[in-house]
């Protein structure tokens, strides 16, 4: 790692002005990307913003029929919820599944979500239960905040204080992971909310993206069957070592299949 | 830029001054001597250098020692009883064989003790995936899972179960 000066504020206000200080300083999160990162000397901030010790980051709300959830609540906390098991249990389920047990302990749902890693699980949570991202300065519907690869809506020096994802009346996440990793090579967040219903696919491209065919055919028939011989274009996909575009294409309905099952 | 970090480790009450960018790891191994706890892929995957930081197991290669600053550490070294009587975990892993090289050890122990606090009662099925985040490039997993489900029981009041052969 290069050097760099570490603070550790204890109101978000204070965090915010050691934000405004300096183009080059970066928020802490959990730490479980940014650390690697700077170990790999991928990055070279000047100085790094702590946001462990601010409660006001902290916490889960039932609010509005739905889950307010502080930016700075770990995957494990959220995991291991009984208010996230009863209100959006494909919630908890989806924060039992990032990573492994001690990546859990330590990662955080705003670190997850302003990273915006093509792979990551929560973008396609965002995405599908229709969430708000509240920051210092504003609310950004969930559907505007991931605008590209480890892109977001933020401005520089915004900080995101917590995310509010409405309660569906059914609701599953379905991922093939890495094995490695276990980041998703695709992973498929199905709700439903009435008689409308969001597939929101991650992993798959580079950035979270709706598949709107599926959703139009689970409106009309809330079964498996119902997305047979619909298939997302494989144009623009993501390619690697691990999983072609074509493959992650076939993956997308395979997942979205297992989600709707598993949804009920 | 030098700072001060203090925090308990196992117990006991330290204090070092350490560069900014000191990783728990290097600050519990370089500038506290305890080397029990090891480092394998530095890149956290392998979880060698699982420690407990206020009771959550934590790779203690992705954390500023910084971040850790007043919290409770617990490391290998911190298990056994005064006496040198084994933690049941530790001694489980004894008793079934639960390692070859030994190396994943320290970190298998640890992240299977805080599995066992939240799951008091797994299954075999529950041990392997708890233990995803740690890495053995010895045994298959095999013996590991034999002595976490020991250690679980006797963690539970009961003793450590007697290995088959």
């Amino acid at each position: 790692m290069y050097e760099f000066t570490y603070h550790r504020p204890t109101s978000l206000a204070d965090a915010a002005a050691m934000l405004g200080r300096s183009e080059e300083a970066k928020l802490l999160g959990g730490g479980q990307t940014l650390l690697p990162t700077l170990k790999q000397r991928l990055a070279r901030p000047s100085d790094l913003i702590d946001l462990g010790q601010i409660a006001e980051l902290k916490g889960i709300r039932e609010e509005a029929g739905g889950l307010a959830i502080g930016a700075f609540t770990r995957h494990a906390e959220v995991a291991h919820s009984d208010l996230v098991r009863r209100v959006i249990p494909a919630l908890a389920d989806l924060a039992e599944g990032i990573g492994d047990r001690q990546v859990r302990n330590m990662g955080t749902l705003g670190g997850s979500i302003c990273n915006a890693d093509p792979s990551a699980d929560y973008p396609s949570a965002v995405v599908a239960l229709k969430a708000t991202v509240k920051t210092d300065r504003r609310e950004i519907a969930g559907d505007d905040f991931f605008t590209g690869m480890f892109e977001t809506a933020l401005e520089p020096g915004e900080i995101v204080t917590s995310v509010t994802f409405q309660k569906p009346d059914k609701a599953a996440y379905a991922k093939f992971r890495n094995p490695a990793s276990r980041y998703a090579i695709v992973g498929v967040f199905v709700a439903r909310f009435g008689g409308e219903v969001r597939v929101a696919v991650t992993g798959a491209g580079p950035s979270v993206f709706r598949a709107t065919d599926m959703e139009t055919a689970l409106a009309g028939n809330f079964s498996p069957d119902a997305l047979n011989g619909i298939k997302v274009a494989s144009d623009g996909l993501n390619a690697d070592i691990h999983a072609s575009a074509d493959y992650r294409a076939h993956l997308v309905t395979v997942m979205a299949k297992r989600a709707v099952a598993a949804a009920g | 830029m030098p700072c001060t970090v203090s925090m308990t480790v196992n117990g006991k009450a330290v204090s070092r001054e350490v560069e900014e960018r000191t990783l728990l790891v290097t600050f519990l191994r370089d500038h506290l001597g305890m080397t029990g706890t090891h480092v394998g892929c530095d890149t956290s995957q392998c979880g060698a250098c699982v420690v407990h930081v206020d009771g959550r197991s934590v790779k203690s290669c992705t954390i500023l020692a910084a971040q850790a600053d007043g919290a409770e550490i617990t490391t290998i070294e911190g298990l056994a009883a005064a006496d040198g009587t084994l933690h049941p975990m530790q001694a489980a892993f004894r008793e079934h064989h639960g390692l070859q090289c030994g190396f994943c050890t320290p970190g298998m122990v640890m992240s299977a003790i805080d599995l066992v606090k939240d799951n008091p009662t797994p299954t075999e099925q529950d041990v392997r995936e708890g233990l995803e985040g740690n890495i053995c490039r010895c045994t298959g997993y095999h013996n590991i899972v034999k002595a976490v489900l020991a250690g679980a029981e006797a963690m539970n009041g009961g003793s450590v179960k007697a290995a088959a052969e």
